[in-house]
């Protein structure tokens, strides 16, 4: 546990001392700016933070793998890892501590944009529910986008590579929700269930189903467990 | 099976089941593809020896090092470090080794301190241990007036201090140096030297390099590694006389070349003379057999003819000239084996 906290608390202090860092928080906030404002200039806006949500999940495409690229790539690159790796420390205590510190600045990024939901409550009174409910929803959607990007930080020791094949991923998992509309029977089912957006839709209409929970936490627990073995893989590789 | 086998072998496998071993290696191999880049190589490291590899660039010393400090395992044989398994007991070995490799990776976004406050977390160290613990390596390290420089502003030779500082901060019991002073001045070479010797007293080292003076200077033992097998293995002293096949003796003599060469070449004794002009000067350089002094002979032929003897000097094998032949010339491997 102090392994992981060390690791996790290493990450965190080069966030905040790195310029990538500022520059994913100051795009998100620019761009979740515009998706909030978007509908209120119309004569009858609707008090809710549906437009943010919608639009922070497909901010995220791109910047969570953004914030993780750095966190097994750099050190494969520098050749730190192999400190790393010979000091008494577990593969999955190493993920875990990386994971935990790119998890706390999203955390950071989402609590900054509650200055939407200040605004809300002061100009309008909003329906809480949906406002709770969707940020459970970003917050597992985001768990989920990180760890396709540790994944993928894991694989290489390029960091643009990992942010671009994270994004790719990330955008597959987007699109089935289109590729649902354009196939018929049981295939579009399949499709709709497999990405991320018709799980996360129903947290932003305020309802909370076990069943999307359990689809992100799964999808996250996936993708750093092969992170882990793709860390381990270089025992046998 | 195995016990079997290695006892026909005779004394080697003995010795190596002696009580003092801290490292025991056998018939590790390791491929990279389809080459190997180490191959059934056998050696054992007793507690509190200092160890070094000697070979060329390439000749399998940091894969060596990467399996015994647990980072990678070997394709086959085993590896054990005080008496745990690298494969199978990895955690145990991992807590027991400091490791230096050899581009001294170090994060260098962070202080000196904050770094080793780092690395001592992750090798499951107090805090109260971890702070005692800096005080004492950055004094060792003599690191004291950099404390809280940021890694990446410090000098070659500086980071080089940090990377061992971070290697023996948990006080291992096995310290592996990977080329220990490459990259940094010659003063800052030698401070090294004497930190590596001091700490060799308590510790068991393992360093690599490719430098033939320092691996005798530090090291109690010498294994010389080449192409990925073990070509020598013996004190550096001992190398040295074995090989001390053929002496030879350096002579500058005033004369006409064309007229000294087929003299000297006639010296009862004499297997080989070559001759090295240089401006003003005639040397030559006379190989003779073990155990003969060609002097006396040479001295009176030189002023029966005539010529003037400038100088005369004895040289006998460097290391550096042990190290080539025992990587160059195969026959020479019988004679070690």
């Amino acid at each position: 546990m102090r392994t992981i906290r060390a690791v996790a608390f290493k990450e965190i202090q080069v966030y905040f001392s790195s310029p990538v860092a500022y520059i994913v928080a100051l795009i998100f906030m620019a761009l979740s700016g515009f998706f909030f404002v978007r509908d209120l200039g119309n004569p009858f806006p609707e008090a809710s933070l549906s437009n943010f949500f919608q639009g922070a999940t497909f901010l995220l495409i791109p910047l969570a793998p953004a914030l993780t690229m750095r966190l097994l790539a750099e050190e494969q690159k520098l050749g730190t890892i192999e400190l790393l790796l010979t000091s008494p420390v577990r593969d999955w205590e190493v993920i875990l501590g990386k994971y935990m510190a790119s998890l706390v600045f999203l955390l950071f990024l989402l609590a900054l944009t509650s200055y939407y939901v200040i605004l809300l409550l002061l100009f309008a009174s909003p329906d809480p529910g949906p406002i709770y409910s969707g940020y459970l929803g970003l917050v597992l959607y985001g768990m989920a986008a990180l760890a396709v990007g540790i994944l993928t930080s894991t694989l290489t020791s390029n960091q643009i590579i990992a942010a671009v094949v994270g994004t790719g991923i990330l955008v597959v998992l987007y699109a089935t929700a289109f590729i649902s509309e354009v196939v018929t029977g049981v295939w579009a089912n399949v499709f709709n269930q497999l990405g991320f957006t018709s799980h996360f839709n129903d947290f932003d209409s305020g309802i909370i189903d076990s069943a999307h929970i359990v689809y992100f936490l799964t999808v996250t627990a996936l993708f750093l467990f092969l992170s882990i073995r793709t860390l381990e893989s270089r025992r046998w590789r | 099976m195995s016990a079997e086998t290695a006892s026909t072998n005779g004394a080697p496998a003995a010795e190596a089941i002696a009580e003092d071993a801290m490292i025991e290696v056998r018939d590790l191999t390791h491929y990279y593809g389809p080459n190997p880049a180490v191959e059934n190589v056998n050696f054992t490291v007793r507690r509190g020896e200092i160890l070094g590899f000697l070979g060329p660039n390439g000749a399998g010393k940091t894969t060596t090092m990467r399996i015994l400090t647990g980072f990678m395992p070997p394709t086959r044989g085993s590896v054990t470090l005080d008496g745990f398994d690298v494969v199978e007991k990895s955690l145990e070995v991992r807590k027991r080794v400091g490791y230096l490799p050899e581009s001294v990776p170090l994060h260098t976004e962070m202080t000196v301190t904050n770094y080793l406050k780092y690395m001592g977390t992750l090798r499951r160290m107090n805090g109260r241990r971890i702070r005692r613990r800096i005080d004492d390596v950055i004094d060792v390290c003599r690191l004291g007036d950099y404390h809280k420089t940021l890694i990446g502003k410090l000098s070659k030779g500086f980071r080089q201090r940090v990377g061992i500082a971070q290697a023996i901060l948990h006080e291992p019991e096995v310290l592996v140096l990977d080329e220990p002073t490459i990259g940094i001045d010659p003063i800052q070479v030698v401070e090294t030297r004497g930190l590596i010797q001091e700490l060799g007293r308590e510790q068991t080292v393992v360093l690599s390099s490719h430098i033939l003076p320092e691996v005798s200077m530090i090291c109690e033992r010498v294994l010389i590694i080449h192409e990925g097998h073990i070509v020598a293995a013996d004190t550096p002293n001992n190398l040295a006389q074995h090989l001390r096949g053929v002496e030879q003796l350096e002579v500058e003599i005033g004369g006409p070349p064309a007229e000294v060469l087929p003299v000297l070449r006639g010296i009862d004794g004499a297997t080989e003379v070559t001759h090295h002009p240089r401006p003003g000067i005639n040397a030559y350089r006379v190989k003779y057999r073990e155990g003969m002094d060609l002097r006396d002979e040479i001295s009176r032929t030189v002023i029966s003819h005539d010529w003037s003897l400038l100088s005369m000097q004895v040289n006998s094998m460097s290391l550096e000239e042990i190290f080539l032949r025992l990587t160059t010339a195969e026959t020479d491997e019988d004679d070690l084996a």
